[in-house]
């Protein structure tokens, strides 16, 4: 190992000590100058794109190792921490230093910033993120998980002169909190069996071992842990409540990158940890059900919102079940569909918060039906929010159109062939409610809607900035504008997807991981995987899916001018969707009694295949 | 969900559950086991660097990088608590009104007490490589301390004493200290948090290498930022008033 | 006696839990949160336990071959007991805002978020 390698695996502890520098700057320095604060705080997160990007570039010939402190394993056991940089890690790590950037961007000067409160806890929310996604041990992911928590429990509720702020992020904070206690548990568990903590030390430990009571005990806790952040049914409820009420600039990372990393922390820990000793098969056989209620939940949910903010929200949950189904048949190509397909999502659906930001500036409220037509001034940002829909729905070329084909090919060569359908379905679907909510706001297209009394929370919300925005500033425009390049660059520039995929052949390797980390073995090589660009079933599949959604929003717009048969039909869904809709209650008692439901499911899915 | 309904949800859930948990704990190695092979080898690198408090080994010169993120999961939580307590847009935040009165003697014993518990914290910091306690026990222990003014004597005097934006650059530094050090360490070992100045002898004070520096930027940063959060609760209580 | 303390911390999450799906009141909610983080305070301190070890701080009166109780659990739960200090600062602090502007704590009449 030469000098240069160890001097960029310091970078990896460098992209968390220079946030939490940057904001115990914010914090120390009072009376800080509104310019200078943003313009460090933009700083930091460029600084820390940058280091991620050099690392990322690195991670092509191997995964950069660093044990923290200068406590190199000695014959396979280190007292110390470790983090691991391998593709996926660092890469999660440079998306989430992006869209960080973009939202510090488009927060620039207007937003209601508490003399840099809003900067320093955005700064540590950074590296919360980062070190969760680069950490190799147990314990610390548990630390950076709680570090992303509290902080983003704090700007949930940032707008406090709102009780739905409060209230979700109340909601937001009990639930997770609760899910981190639950994992940690299950590593208090893992602990006493193997004496370990740190990621590679466990995959060798637990190589041998059979599936008892302890060790699935153990996996379903942490898991189940880790799937509450990642919002999977029945663990999503907090989701919309958070995001409904969450200031814009902090949706785009909830939606782009938190809730992901939920997901990503889930299949790292079964990949490097537990695929020794709980098979891949019955694994798969599960999530890939839970991750299609959550989809279909997510979808169906989102069709009924006129909370344009809420209805993102569920669309992320859709999403999330559709990102759970490919990661969950733990093959490259599945895993490296859903990764593309998450990168593509961040993009728009960042976009698509921002967007939405900028009505609540200017109107003061995101209500579909209260703010019907009267975006028709706002020419460019309504064509924005239309293409952003699209995206959603997988419009070539699109990233997310890309990650949606490859996903559905890995899913139906596993044997499920049922999985394109519903991908086409959910993706339609939420694009079809992104699509009408455009429509309507900014283009004034069908007959002006009947007041409420559906049932769905209304959209009344407090601004995020001080007054009332006449123009979209430049600032706002650029962030808006960087995150459909990254929408975009997933589709376009063939490196990505490629990388992507080798990235993912990396990932499903454990015990490359836990034998890289431990004895400097060189990384294996990875090779090219076919199917891994566009191709015509792929493209007539995304294309199938963008004209469902434009057919079902247009049918919900002209709702009244339908033909009898098809609203009887309708009407025949309604007491169903009722139920599913009086079941998110908001009340935290539910939740938590959800959690208890969702925790024994999942372990009877994974633990009596195994009896 | 009805009270009913929610309840039966959680019951069925949960026992479901309890019975992988007891399952599970059968399978735990019994409680007061010998086999402890992390145990083992924190101890041997614990003794080796010269810190005779092997919890603050662990914690601020094996696993520093995880007191990093709980340091900073208390700058956060504090930063947020105040963002989240300021003052709403139609509320005021007024001096507090003189009144009531105190006993002589509640007054004297609370600045004995106060006297002595401020040593006591200080102790605990600066002996925490070598007794129990160390940055976090100690700084919570000055920061209510310090608030012994108000309990035994009266909200004004607390607020003179407690200059809050003197605490903020305290809080501050403090963990910038840490992060700072652990940069330093990667300056001149090249590693992240590496316990780069000399062991010393074993029990003395100035041994354990950095552990005692880290130990005392911890300090500072919880001392300045509970007296933060317990006075932004204090404010909320009692010069806050709504419209 | 091998597992008690073992089901001590079990029963402590899972009634925590039940605390907080019973509750009427936030700031109820969020001690039995505390509840369920004692749970995982008792399992960790349960594991590293060892009987006839003492503490492990050694000195000048304790010869450094004693066998001592694991110091990396302490050091987990030393970790893990600053961390729900804050987390329930934060989840207090939003409970006192919700009382001021909904003029109620009690879950079952906050409505502010449904559907």
């Amino acid at each position: 190992m030469g000098t240069f390698e160890a001097g960029t695996s310091q970078l990896l502890a460098l992209a968390v000590a220079v946030p939490i520098l940057g904001a115990c700057l914010m914090v120390a320095v009072t009376r800080l100058a509104r310019l200078v604060a943003d313009s460090v705080a933009t700083a930091v997160a460029v600084a820390v794109a940058v280091i991620d990007g050099w690392v990322l570039v690195h991670t092509g010939a191997g995964r950069v190792v660093l044990w923290h402190g200068g406590w190199l394993p000695v014959r396979g056991f280190s007292v110390g921490v470790s983090f691991v940089g391998d593709q996926f890690g660092a890469g999660l790590a440079l998306l989430v230093a992006v869209l960080m950037a973009a939202a510090l961007l488009y927060s620039w000067r207007y937003f209601e910033a508490v003399e840099a409160h809003y900067h320093a806890l955005m700064l540590l929310f950074l590296a919360g993120m980062q070190g969760f996604a680069l950490s190799g041990d147990l314990f610390d992911m548990f630390v950076f998980f709680e570090l992303m928590g509290a902080v983003a429990y704090a700007l949930t509720a940032f707008k406090i002169e709102d009780a739905s702020a409060l209230q979700g992020g109340l909601s937001f904070a009990i639930m997770n909190s609760l899910g981190a206690y639950f994992a940690l548990f299950g590593v208090g568990l893992v602990y006493a069996r193997t004496g370990q903590l740190g990621l590679p030390e466990l995959n060798r430990a637990l190589v041998g071992h059979r599936p008892d009571a302890l060790l699935v005990a153990a996996f379903v806790l942490v898991s189940c842990g880790f799937l509450v952040k990642a919002a999977m049914v029945p663990f999503h409820f907090w989701l919309a409540d958070a995001h409904a009420v969450a200031p814009s600039s902090v949706c785009v990372l909830f939606s782009g990158v938190m809730v992901e990393l939920g997901l990503y922390g889930f299949v790292r820990v079964y990949l490097v940890v537990f695929r020794p000793v709980l098979p891949g098969p019955d694994i798969t056989r599960a999530f890939v059900v839970l991750g299609a209620i959550t989809a279909v939940v997510g979808a169906v949910m989102c069709f009924g919102q006129r909370h344009i903010k809420r209805l993102l929200a569920y669309s992320t949950i859709g999403h999330v079940g559709l990102f759970l189904m490919a990661l969950s048949v733990l093959s490259p190509d599945g895993v490296g569909g859903a990764a593309v397909y998450a990168v593509g999502h961040a993009g728009a659906k960042g976009a698509l918060f921002l967007l939405g930001g900028i009505l609540l500036n200017r109107y003061g409220s995101v209500d579909e039906l209260e703010l019907f037509g009267r975006g028709r001034r706002h020419r460019w940002t309504g064509v924005a929010f239309v293409v952003g829909a699209l995206a959603l729905a997988g419009l070539p070329p699109f990233g997310t159109a890309l990650g949606k084909s490859m996903a559905e090919e890995s899913l139906a060569s596993a044997g499920y062939g049922w999985a394109p359908a519903l991908f086409v379905a959910v993706s339609a679907v939420t694009g079809a409610a992104v699509l009408r909510a455009g429509l309507r706001v900014f283009f004034g297209v069908g007959p002006p809607p009947l007041g409420s009394g559906s049932g769905a929370t209304p959209g009344t919300e407090e601004p995020d900035v001080e007054g009332r925005l006449t123009r979209v500033p430049l600032t706002m425009a650029a962030a808006i504008a960087a995150l459909f390049g990254v929408a975009l660059v997933g589709g376009v520039w063939r490196l990505v997807p490629d990388a992507v995929d080798r990235g993912a052949q990396r990932f499903a390797d454990g015990t490359g991981y836990a034998a890289q980390a431990l004895a400097h073995v060189p990384a294996g090589p990875t090779r090219a995987l076919p199917g891994g660009w566009w191709g015509v079933e792929g493209v007539a599949l995304s294309l199938a899916s963008v004209a469902l959604a434009v057919v079902l929003a247009l049918g919900a717009i002209y709702l009244s001018r339908l033909p009898d048969a098809v609203r009887a039909w309708g009407r025949r869904l309604q007491p169903g969707y009722r139920v599913l809709r009086r079941l998110h209650s908001g009340h935290i008692g539910d939740y938590v009694a959800w959690f208890m439901a969702g925790l024994a499911g999942v372990a009877a899915l994974v633990g009596f295949p195994l009896r | 969900m009805t009270r009913r309904a929610r309840f039966s949800l959680f019951l069925a859930g949960a026992s479901c559950f309890a019975v992988l948990l007891v399952l599970a704990v059968l399978g735990l190695p019994g409680f007061g086991t010998t086999r402890h092979q992390y145990r083992d080898h924190a101890v041997a690198a614990a003794i080796g660097h010269g810190t005779a408090n092997v919890v603050s080994a662990v914690n601020f010169d094996q696993r520093g990088i995880d007191t990093l993120g709980e340091e900073s999961i208390l700058l956060g939580s504090v930063v947020g608590a105040a963002a989240l307590l300021r003052p709403a847009r139609r509320e005021q935040d007024h001096a507090p009104a003189g009144g009531g009165s105190v006993l002589e003697a509640t007054r004297l014993a609370g600045y004995v007490v106060l006297a002595v518990t401020l040593l006591l914290g200080i102790d605990l910091i600066a002996h925490g490589h070598l007794t129990p306690g160390g940055g976090f026990q100690g700084g919570v222990v000055l920061a209510t301390g310090l608030h012994l003014l108000y309990v035994a004597g009266r909200y004004p005097a607390l607020a003179r004493l407690r200059p809050l934006a003197s605490f903020e650059v305290g809080e501050g530094l403090g963990a910038a200290a840490f992060a700072g050090l652990g940069v330093a360490g990667m300056a001149v070992a090249g590693s992240f948090l590496a316990n780069v100045l000399p062991s010393g002898s074993f029990g003395d004070l100035l041994s354990a290498g950095s552990v005692p520096l880290l130990n005392v930027a911890v300090g500072v940063e919880v001392a300045c930022g509970t007296v933060i959060l317990l006075a932004k609760f204090l404010e909320q209580a009692i010069t806050i008033t709504g419209p | 006696m091998r597992y008690y303390a073992f089901f001590v911390a079990g029963w402590l999450l899972l009634i925590g839990c039940l605390g907080i799906v019973r509750s009427r009141n936030l700031v109820h909610a969020v001690a039995a949160l505390s509840v369920c983080q004692s749970g995982t305070y008792v399992l960790l301190l349960a594991v590293g336990f060892q009987w006839k070890a003492v503490a492990p701080v050694f000195g000048n009166t304790l010869p450094t071959n004693t066998p001592v109780v694991d110091p990396v659990v302490q050091a987990m739960t030393l970790t893990d007991v600053v961390v729900g200090a804050t987390v329930t600062a934060l989840l207090l602090a939003m409970a006192v805002q919700i009382a001021k502007r909904q003029r109620t704590v009690d879950p079952d009449e906050l409505s502010a978020l449904e559907g």
